[in-house]
């Protein structure tokens, strides 16, 4: 545990250094890479906390990337940049439309489930594409980004990134946080047996809702990031494809370890970009590899690390 | 000429249900005998298409390259079958989405390089192509009516093979118990690896009669892939009747929600606003009618298995 703790605390402390050495380097490319990959690493984590805690497969987490983003451009469409309006609208947006595609889909389970919450986003995605005013199946250009005052400018892409850094970090740890509270137990019971939870008193129910609505606002925060990152917002943020890519980052990085889902974004990003260097067919390398990653590596990259890596 | 013009949508929604059916068909059976999900399924679809253009193109004849695509998809299923899937029948559904998602990226670049990404042509064989005259001042494409038929045509086959004939009789007991059909000294795996090629052949069919009407290109499988969850999902998984029933719902609604959504709304609420919402509430419309029927019957209409 401890030396596992080690490797992650390294982790945090390249993550911290990199914006001056890339930037001595003269290589600015690799800030706004690994951005990208911090920003969705927030999504991943979040949707481990249903995903790896809760046992619910869900196929439809890109949708509160979506609203996220929208929620971003729509305010600056009308004229509001100011980033905290922008985050709490993100957010709550992001968690109403979560309590409501839950409400629905937990009452199923298993491929309903996946079906059903696949079936949500492309709603929304749909939705998306047909709403003429913001763009349609193009999507739109956000006019500026969120402005915090001058407690951090996101136009400065160094400060954009330790904003990211952070709040990648503070999910990770309310994600911990939540797990291992009574709340999170009962949460975990619920994925392990559900019958046998149901028999000492829980319903799990109201906690798989409660955990469904937590995953939605905060991959809702990662869509406000994303639509500042891209400065761009479509409706192929909450592309199916995307759904399944967050999910994958799960798998890779680890099922029910708080910082997994980060490492897995951060190994899935980073071999697609160096795929995607080498030749312009890497999806025909990347396919196998998920099949194979899928065969081969269950416990996924944090179960590499001593101690399992369990609940990190 | 409205009533005509009703009568044409509903022919067309009645098309494009069928080939819902044939891809449902094989999907539904895997999803209910093998307990899998296999979104890969809409590669198929697309790899029939891709090898049917290409036989055709070679051979010059559209009867040859319609059973050589056919034969194509059936031997890439079952290579699929065998060589990724078979390790997944025991895997969690979580496994098997990830795994097949893998599979869709692999064919849909595969295909890219061999044929590059622009949309291929393909074109109706020439006793297919014309009109004929349903009634005064109304005509309906030759080729559209043809897969009607042969749609219906493969049902009534599928409905005979399953109920009647030995295959099926196997294909029923599979999926209400796996294990008792093994211990009674049946060779699963087999029995798996040929339900999954034909279901296979079927959604290249789906992917050939596709062709002509639609783009042939990469990633054509996963815009109607989706719609086939839903039609297993409304019309219950494992059950051919369901599938049935299902597809043509969807076709139908979706069809009709496309063409008449918009005016119908124009009438209700103001142009302008109808211009918008009608689009974006036809394309919800099947997925909307997924949640209704998830919220009141949640194992689909026709729950029983393997029927």
């Amino acid at each position: 545990m401890k030396r596992s703790l080690l490797f992650w605390g390294l982790l945090v402390v390249a993550l911290i250094a990199l914006p001056p050495v890339v930037l001595a380097l003269k290589q600015p490319f690799y800030l706004d890479l690994v951005r990208r990959i911090m920003i969705l690493a927030i999504a991943a984590v979040s949707l481990n906390l249903i995903l790896g805690y809760g046992g619910m497969v869900s196929f439809g987490h890109a949708a509160y990337l979506g609203i996220g983003a929208y929620a971003v451009g729509i305010l600056g469409f009308y004229g509001i940049t100011s980033g905290w309006v922008h985050i709490l609208v993100a957010i709550g947006a992001s968690a109403l439309v979560a309590l409501a595609i839950g409400a629905v889909s937990i009452r199923t389970s298993g491929i309903y489930f996946i079906m059903i919450t696949l079936a949500f986003t492309q709603m929304l995605y749909y939705l998306g594409i047909s709403v003429a005013e913001f763009g349609g199946d193009d999507g739109m250009r956000l006019k500026s980004k969120s402005q915090f005052g001058s407690l951090v400018d996101l136009r400065d892409p160094v400060q954009f990134y330790y904003l990211a850094l952070v709040l990648m970090l503070l999910s990770v740890f309310l994600v911990s946080r939540i797990v291992n509270s009574r709340f999170g137990l009962v949460l975990r019971a619920t994925k392990s047996n559900e019958a046998r939870s149901r028999a000492i008193g829980f319903s799990p129910y109201p906690y798989q809702l409660a955990a469904f609505v937590i995953a939605g606002a905060m991959c809702g925060l990662a869509g406000a990031l994303l639509a500042n990152h891209t400065a761009y917002i479509a409706p192929a943020f909450m592309d199916w494809t995307r759904s399944g890519e967050i999910m994958f980052m799960v798998i890779l990085g680890g099922m029910a370890t708080a910082p997994g889902p980060a490492l897995g974004a951060f190994a899935l990003l980073i071999v697609e970009d160096l795929l995607a260097g080498w030749t312009q067919h890497w999806q025909v390398i990347l396919g196998p590899l998920l099949v194979l990653c899928v065969l081969f590596f269950k416990r996924g990259l944090a179960g590499l690390l001593p101690g399992g890596g369990k609940d990190g | 000429m409205t009533f005509s013009l009703v009568f044409e949508q509903l022919l067309n929604g009645l098309q494009y249900g069928v080939m819902l059916f044939l891809m449902a068909a094989g999907l539904t059976l895997v999803l209910g005998i093998m307990n899998m999900v296999n979104l890969a399924h809409g590669s198929l679809y697309m790899v029939g298409a891709y090898l049917a253009v290409a036989a055709t193109q070679w051979t010059g004849s559209y009867v040859l390259g319609l059973v050589l695509g056919l034969a194509g998809t059936l031997v890439v299923g079952m290579l699929v079958e065998v060589i990724a899937l078979r390790a997944l029948y025991q895997r969690d559904h979580l496994d098997q989405v990830l795994a097949t998602f893998g599979l869709i990226l692999f064919f849909n670049e595969l295909i890219a390089i061999v044929w590059g990404r622009a949309a291929l042509f393909a074109s109706p064989p020439d006793f297919l192509k014309g009109h004929i005259e349903l009634f005064t001042g109304s005509r309906y494409p030759i080729y559209r009516v043809a897969i009607i038929l042969v749609g219906f045509l493969i049902a009534v086959l599928l409905w005979y093979v399953v109920t009647q004939t030995r295959l099926g009789m196997l294909i029923r007991a599979g999926a209400s118990n796996r294990a008792m059909v093994g211990a009674l000294g049946i060779n699963i795996r087999l029995l798996y690896t040929v339900v999954f090629g034909f279901g296979a052949a079927l959604a290249g069919l789906a992917g050939i009669l596709a062709g002509p009407i639609y783009n042939v290109q990469p990633g054509m499988g996963e815009l109607i892939l989706i719609q086939v969850f839903v039609v297993i999902v409304i019309g219950g998984i494992g059950s051919i009747r369901g599938a049935m029933v299902g597809a043509l719902i969807v076709g139908i609604v979706d069809t009709l929600g496309r063409a008449f959504l918009k005016p119908l709304l124009g009438h209700v609420i103001s142009p302008p606003a109808a211009e918008s919402a009608g689009p974006a509430l036809a394309s919800m419309l099947i997925y909307l009618i997924m949640a209704v029927v998830l919220a009141i019957r949640p194992a689909g209409l026709f729950p029983a298995r393997g029927g």
